[in-house]
């Protein structure tokens, strides 16, 4: 790994950013619009439930700003790829000395730098209109904030790899792979909400013990540590297993001819 | 008397090398050697062959059968080190459009590490007349000035093997003139073994040492320019290109053996 390539790389993005503020836009409009939406629903069910629930409701918001840490991180990866399609800049990338894992990392770095962006503006917004703090979650924060970013980073891996196989006509996977799995993840509920048979499958995500803990903390000051060893496990599974897929379908699409006609069609 | 041994160090050099497609055979044994300081043309009709050797040659497309080296090492297992000793330029690719003409070629620099990037983009800019073009926005220019970006980020990293694929392909007459200059003043300069493909067969008569010509994957002839017209039954390069790309042969008719003096 070579940190030069992969700040090459991240370089081009930040580029990229800097020359078309509308990439900005979006990644602060969007959150914005959903935070507004339910910030609003929450307030409308504190005034109409009794003052113990009505605290609890505002953990809404503190999942809207959980998720979006996923969202953004998968965004990361995943947008950062269709930018080099669209621009036609792959075949530039892949005959240069850029090893697989380097162009991965600089498109987690990217992941990284769009979390920080969103959190902030969203942190700050939800604080100064809803009274809702991010950080009563203390230091349990900043393993939950790991812990998402990194199957984020595994999703991005994911919806890329299936990009890269499908060709540009399956490129809105780039935005709906994370809302294939979210109904499972409890973002807004609890597991023990869910129909009993879909109770085991929701465990099966690293990012379903990260909401649960949050509620437990924001309900109780603490959590059980049982929630981060499994979510970091599961994470250690998910990002392996992403990587291979990725590796394996860029070989595939090598071994059939394919990557020349997808990175200049 | 028997030709003296070649002692050219071979930068490029395929062995076999066979890629089917659905059992097609896009390239069929093809072999070839390309020595340091040599430009080699790679000739051949739409669907002849070209494009599938040149990205198996950049480590695009894996071969079905068949051996590649480049710098004495097996392509596959050291593409890293050996694409950071070489480039590509095709007029088929572009650099981000979105991006000023020095932000790209300043990623780029640091990709390949360049000492100095900021001196080397503007020799290599003044170089091919862009200097003017730096704070232009790439996907603004036009196919004369973004082919000369192409070739700026081509010799960033003073490469020792260059693959240009069609770097004259919708040029003015004039463009493509400078552009073959300063191709050739370059490559004799550092001494680059550059393999070539054009369908400009005038691009190929200036700047090539040596041509292949590939039909249905196989080659069919290979020598100088002047050579090849002067085994064909055709009287220049384009014709010599028509006859293979209709018949798949260079002459009319079997010449005759030449009789010994």
């Amino acid at each position: 790994m070579n940190l030069r390539i992969i700040s090459a790389l991240v370089m081009r993005y930040l580029f990229l950013y800097s020359r078309t503020p509308m990439r900005l836009v979006e990644l602060i409009f969007w959150p914005l619009v959903d935070l507004v939406v339910w910030g609003n629903v929450t307030v409308f069910i504190q005034k109409n439930s009794d003052a113990k629930f009505g605290e609890f409701i505002l953990f809404f918001l503190g999942a809207m700003i959980l998720w979006d840490i996923l969202f953004r991180a998968q965004q990361g990866v995943a947008i950062s790829f269709l930018e080099d399609v669209w621009t036609r800049n792959l075949l530039n990338i892949f005959v240069a000395p850029v090893r697989t894992a380097e162009y991965l990392s600089a498109t987690f770095v990217v992941g990284f730098l769009r979390i920080l962006v969103t959190c902030i503006v969203m942190s700050l917004v939800s604080w100064i209109g809803y009274s809702f703090n991010i950080f009563q979650l203390q230091w349990w924060l900043v393993p939950f904030f790991l812990n998402l970013m990194a199957f984020g980073w595994a999703l991005g891996m994911i919806s890329t790899a299936l990009i890269l196989r499908w060709g540009q006509a399956a490129e809105s996977l780039a935005w709906a792979v994370p809302f294939f799995i979210q109904p499972v993840v409890c973002v807004f509920y609890r597991v023990e909400d869910m129909p009993a048979w879909s109770r085991p499958i929701a465990w099966l995500f690293p990012a379903t013990p990260i909401f649960e803990g949050m509620r437990d903390v924001m309900k109780t000051g603490t959590m059980n540590w049982d929630y981060l060893w499994l979510a970091g496990g599961l994470n250690v599974i998910y990002l392996a297993l992403a990587g291979w897929l990725f590796v394996w379908v860029l070989n595939q699409t090598r071994k059939r001819g394919l990557l020349t006609k997808f990175a200049t069609q | 008397m028997p030709s003296p041994p070649d002692t050219r160090e071979v930068i490029l050099e395929a062995r076999e090398l066979t890629r089917e497609f659905d059992g097609v055979k896009a390239l069929d044994r093809f072999s070839f050697k390309l020595h340091r300081g040599e430009v080699l043309g790679l000739l051949g009709a739409n669907g002849a062959g070209k494009t599938t050797a040149m990205n198996c040659l950049l480590g695009l497309t894996l071969p079905t059968s068949g051996e590649l080296n480049a710098f004495g090492m097996p392509l596959q297992a050291n593409r890293i080190k050996i694409l950071q000793r070489a480039n590509f330029s095709s007029a088929y690719t572009a650099l981000p459009g979105n991006l000023l003409v020095w932000q790209n070629l300043s990623v780029f620099a640091r990709i390949y590490g360049v000492p100095n990037p900021k001196k080397k983009i503007a020799e290599l800019m003044e170089l091919l007349e862009i200097s003017h073009l730096g704070k232009r926005v790439t996907g603004q220019l036009s196919a004369g000035e973004s082919t000369r970006v192409n070739l700026v980020k081509a010799f960033l990293n003073d490469p020792e093997l260059l693959m240009l694929d069609e770097p004259t392909a919708s040029l003015d007459p004039d463009i493509a003139d400078k552009v073959r200059k300063v191709v050739r003043k370059v490559q004799r300069e550092r001494s680059i073994a550059i393999l070539y493909t054009s369908h400009n067969m005038r691009d190929i008569e200036e700047v090539c040492d040596r041509v292949i010509f590939l039909h249905k994957g196989k080659i069919v002839c290979e020598g100088t320019p002047s050579d090849i017209v002067a085994q064909s039954s055709s009287d220049n390069l384009e014709d010599v290109f028509i006859k293979i790309a209709r018949d798949g042969e260079i002459l009319d008719e079997p010449k005759k053996e030449p009789v010994a003096p």
